[in-house]
């Protein structure tokens, strides 16, 4: 596998063998020795023409813990400004020798133009398009689920998740609809019909209105942050009729069965989608989120790039 | 193919071994074995079985996954990751014994002294094997010998076990020298 | 001066009867069957050919003055008449905009001087394409381009009472208001078609009801205020229905379509390649198979290009930053004969009238859309429908090279276009009327 771009890039062999391998590399970031030799004279090159500061640090950290060399090229630093276009800071980027471009980009689709191009011949990995795909954090959902929920099976079979919030501009949410069913889990979108998408009857997941309905038998949820913007664009009336049909608070997390755990890619709007009761309670595994996003990354970067790419189209060996 | 060593002689080696390696270190109390994934795993838990049979006290055992230490691994596809595990005294100020199949080129003893380090430090590191087929790559030699096998660079050793090849033996594969 | 006397032979007419056609001083003076050869006549041998009334596009974009980076109009009429048409309506979304009798006029003396096709001006409907005040649309029907068509194609005229004035209006001028349907309130920052695709790339979407409920409504208000009215570049089987209503009820509406709307869906989308990307945009499979219906029935009137050339960094970057638009002059009639022709819903007769009669009736060209008789103007286009044409976009006649078609083999070839008797492309040479620039065409 040459890059990561989608979801649909994946098998669930393949989904499966990159949890398992994060689980492993989850063991060195708790030692007390976090580095390892594997991306040693690797240059890996962070495109982030969106901002994000989180995601940009977990895979510059997963990076630097394989010993790989970083360069970090970010909308208000350097190149990615209005007026440089993504071919040309691509050929830069090989010219400097890139072995794979991490993009995050507004425009969907920038990381499949990106690796599609003559432009430049490294990996490509996808670390958000626009409102496409977020393949890596699905990927670290899944696998935060699987620690608390699978009880030892390898897959998702029998979970029941919910996704909750606007999942028409959301690529966290279509990154997970994705991986999440792959991996053999029920998926439930909960949203107002204005934040929809048209044609998710087509999607692998079912549809609700009522958060309420549905919330007392999912194994787990993950809120979707709201945009603010989404307002005066006339998604709904106003925050307070939003919070009240859609927001995670202490009387739903009460109506959750037990076991059940919340979730968030964040950055969270505290008091909108998500209250801190919520956010900070016993069920919540938002700050694990975070953790286990650097063992993933770690694991798309050491499958993606340590072994010789000739091999690569194989699969994984043992 | 030949036989090499059938299943009666690597049960007296590995008792063998489980006896050098206790009267080395004088008795199992600072020992750690880790065994290196795959055969050396099974390998590690005959020998700590062994010598809890001969000293009557529990021993430390775990393994070494040493994937990510190898220095091969551009040169095929990307190689799954095999489970490590350090057990609760861990490997600080402990005398360590590293336990593997075959010792061949030395390579695969490198990356485990580099995944070693980063785990602790150790008192002292030790090597058993159950073959040495000779043809060193670095300077690496082992302290505990099941067997040495002289053999040509063509052949190469196939080692069986009952936990994951149904038999014990070691064979010979290849053209004779 | 060059021979102007031709003998072509061999060709079928649209009618489907073999013959021969010979020109003189720029008219058709003979067609019969097994014509010879007389004194001074160059002979071009045609057989297996079909010979159509010139083509006539309605829908064509110059982007002289202003873009001259993307095509002027001597490379468009070059391309032009690589496709066999002889005469164009060049949109008025210029810079500066076509909403005055001058910037007509300089387009309409460009393409008189490039000599390759009559290059007519369309004229703007509201000043600037502001949609709030109308253009002196006066002033440009009067001028020497004599302009009958005005259309702010490119944006929608949007405001209802701008629409019903200058539906009214044009009527003292025998004008025509060709509409671009796209109600701007339910396509902002629209990118593609909205459906199942667009949902699952995370493109915005630009549904179908907003090019839809501006049909209907100018249809209604074109016949409340008895005026003509023109739909430019359909794309909804919705569209087609609502056309064959009021066609029906004999409100006087036309309609066009383009022939990448014949061929290509938003499957084109996956790949985020925005050489796909297009206003209107492609639609699905089901709108594809209404418009082939719908033109093939006459409810859909003409094929008009909207050949949109972009330069290459408008295509060569992420979906969202790239222009809408695709080249279409050169491949239209070899798509036609694909889609429409070889499929068996038209024959060659309803070619002509889609591409010849029925887009010069329209804009009221008297000179175009005359049916292959003596003593008419030699507008000839020649199609060879066994040829296939493998389109290259490092071999177009266009300054731009934003074509879907690259590397497709279309059955179907033009290989020569008569313009007022004259070859502008024959055996792969473009050649001008005042054999100025020529230039080689390859094919």
């Amino acid at each position: 596998m040459k890059h990561l771009l989608s979801i649909n890039d994946l098998s669930k062999v393949d989904a499966i063998s990159i949890l398992d391998t994060a689980q492993e590399l989850a063991r060195v970031s708790d030692g007390p020795m976090k580095k390892l030799p594997t991306l040693r004279g690797r240059t890996i090159v962070n495109l982030f023409a969106e901002d994000s500061t989180r995601t940009r640090i977990s895979f510059e950290a997963a990076a630097k813990r394989l010993s790989a060399d970083v360069i970090n090229f970010s909308s208000k630093g350097s190149s990615i400004s209005k007026g440089e276009s993504l071919k040309d800071t691509a050929q830069t980027l090989q010219a400097m020798g890139a072995d794979a471009v991490i993009i995050r980009h507004s425009a969907s689709g920038a990381a499949q133009r990106l690796a599609d191009s003559k432009w430049m011949s490294g990996s490509v990995i996808n670390a958000g398009d626009g409102t496409h795909e977020h393949p890596s954090q699905a990927l670290l959902d899944a696998f935060t689920i699987r620690k608390h929920l699978s009880k030892g099976a390898d897959d998702l079979t029998g979970l029941r998740i919910a996704i909750v919030g606007d999942v028409l501009h959301s690529r966290v949410a279509r990154s997970n609809v994705l991986l999440l069913s792959k991996l053999g889990a029920q998926v439930v979108l909960v949203a107002p019909p204005t934040l929809l998408p048209v044609g998710v009857e087509s999607w692998p997941c079912q549809i609700s209105y009522d958060l309420d309905e549905v919330i007392a038998n999912v194994d787990a949820i993950m809120m979707l942050r709201i945009q603010l913007e989404r307002m005066s664009e006339m998604y709904f009336p106003n925050a307070r009729e939003y919070s009240r049909y859609f927001g995670l608070n202490s009387d739903r997390i009460r109506a959750m069965k037990a076991g059940a755990i919340v979730m968030h890619p964040g950055p969270m709007n505290r008091g909108l989608e998500i209250t801190a009761d919520a956010a900070d309670g016993a069920r919540s595994v938002i700050v694990e989120q975070v953790a286990n996003g650097v063992s993933i990354r770690m694991a798309i970067l050491y499958l993606l790039l340590a072994g010789n790419q000739e091999f690569a189209e194989t699969g994984v060996s043992s | 193919m030949s036989l090499a060593l059938p299943a009666p002689d690597i049960a007296r080696a590995l008792i063998r071994i489980s006896h050098e390696i206790l009267e080395r270190n004088s008795g199992s109390a600072n020992i750690t074995l880790l065994g290196i994934p795959t055969r050396g795993a099974h390998l590690a838990k005959r020998i700590a079985s062994a010598m809890e049979t001969i000293e009557g006290t529990s021993v430390q055992m775990g393994t070494l996954d040493i994937t990510l230490h190898r220095d091969d691994l551009r040169m095929r596809a990307p190689r799954a990751l095999m489970p490590t595990v350090i057990p609760p005294l861990g490997v600080e100020g402990r005398d360590v014994v590293l336990i593997d199949d075959v010792l061949f080129s030395g390579r695969t003893i490198r990356a485990a002294l580099d995944a070693l380090g980063e785990i602790g430090r150790p008192k002292s590191v030790q090597l058993a094997v159950l073959v040495d087929r000779g043809h060193r790559q670095l300077p690496i030699r082992a302290d505990f010998v099941g067997k040495n096998l002289p053999t040509s660079i063509e052949q190469s050793v196939v080692v069986h076990l009952t936990e994951l090849d149904g038999a014990d033996e070691v064979l010979i594969e290849g053209p004779l020298p | 001066m060059k021979n102007s006397n031709y003998l072509l032979t061999g060709l079928t007419l649209p009618n489907g009867s073999k013959s021969d056609i010979a020109i003189s001083d720029g008219k058709i003076t003979q067609i019969a069957p097994n014509l010879s050869a007389a004194e001074g006549f160059t002979k071009v041998d045609l057989s297996g050919s079909v010979a159509l009334p010139g083509l006539v596009d309605l829908h064509t974009h110059l982007r002289e003055p202003g873009k001259e980076d993307a095509e002027t109009v001597l490379s468009g009429s070059m391309a032009a008449a690589k496709g066999g048409f002889v005469a164009v309506s060049a949109m008025a979304n210029t810079s500066p905009v076509a909403d005055t009798a001058g910037v007509v006029e300089q387009v309409f003396a460009l393409g008189q001087s490039a000599g390759f096709v009559d290059v007519f001006p369309i004229g703007a409907v509201t000043q600037g394409l502001n949609g709030e005040n109308l253009a002196e649309i006066g002033a440009m029907a009067d001028s020497r381009a004599k302009v009958r068509v005005f259309s702010d194609d490119g944006s929608c005229v949007f405001d209802p009472l701008v629409m019903r004035r200058a539906l009214e209006y044009v009527k003292k001028f025998d004008g025509v208001i060709a509409q671009h349907a796209q109600d701007p309130r339910l396509t902002q920052g629209a990118q593609m078609n909205e459906g199942e695709i667009s949902s699952r790339i995370g493109l915005k979407g630009w549904p179908a009801v907003a090019e839809e409920a501006i049909i209907a409504r100018d249809i209604l208000l074109g016949d409340h205020v008895q005026s003509r009215l023109h739909i430019c570049h359909l794309t909804t089987a919705g569209g087609v229905d609502i056309i064959r209503w009021a066609k029906a009820r004999g409100i006087s509406v036309t309609a066009e379509v383009t022939p990448h709307h014949l061929l290509l869906t938003d499957e084109g989308a996956l790949s985020y390649d925005p050489i796909f990307k297009v206003n209107p945009p492609l639609r699905t499979q089901k709108d594809v198979e209404a418009l082939r219906e719908g033109l093939a029935d006459g409810t859909i009137d003409i094929v008009a290009t909207d050949h949109a050339p972009h330069p290459a960094e408008a295509k060569e970057c992420e979906w969202q930053e790239a222009a809408f638009g695709m080249l279409g002059l050169e491949s239209a009639l070899s798509i036609i004969n694909q889609t429409m022709v070889a499929t068996g819903l038209m024959n060659w007769e309803s070619v002509a009238d889609r591409m010849s009669y029925a887009p010069a009736k329209i804009a009221r060209y008297v000179e175009h859309g005359q049916v292959l008789t003596v003593g008419a103007a030699a507008n000839i286009t020649i199609i060879n429908p066994a040829l296939t044409y493998r389109v290259d976009r490092d071999l177009v006649a266009s300054r731009s090279r934003n074509t879907p078609f690259h590397g497709m083999d279309l059955q179907g070839a033009v290989t020569a276009t008569f313009f007022r008797g004259h070859p502008t492309f024959l055996n792969g040479k473009l050649t001008s009327v005042h054999q100025g620039t020529s230039e080689r065409a390859g094919n």
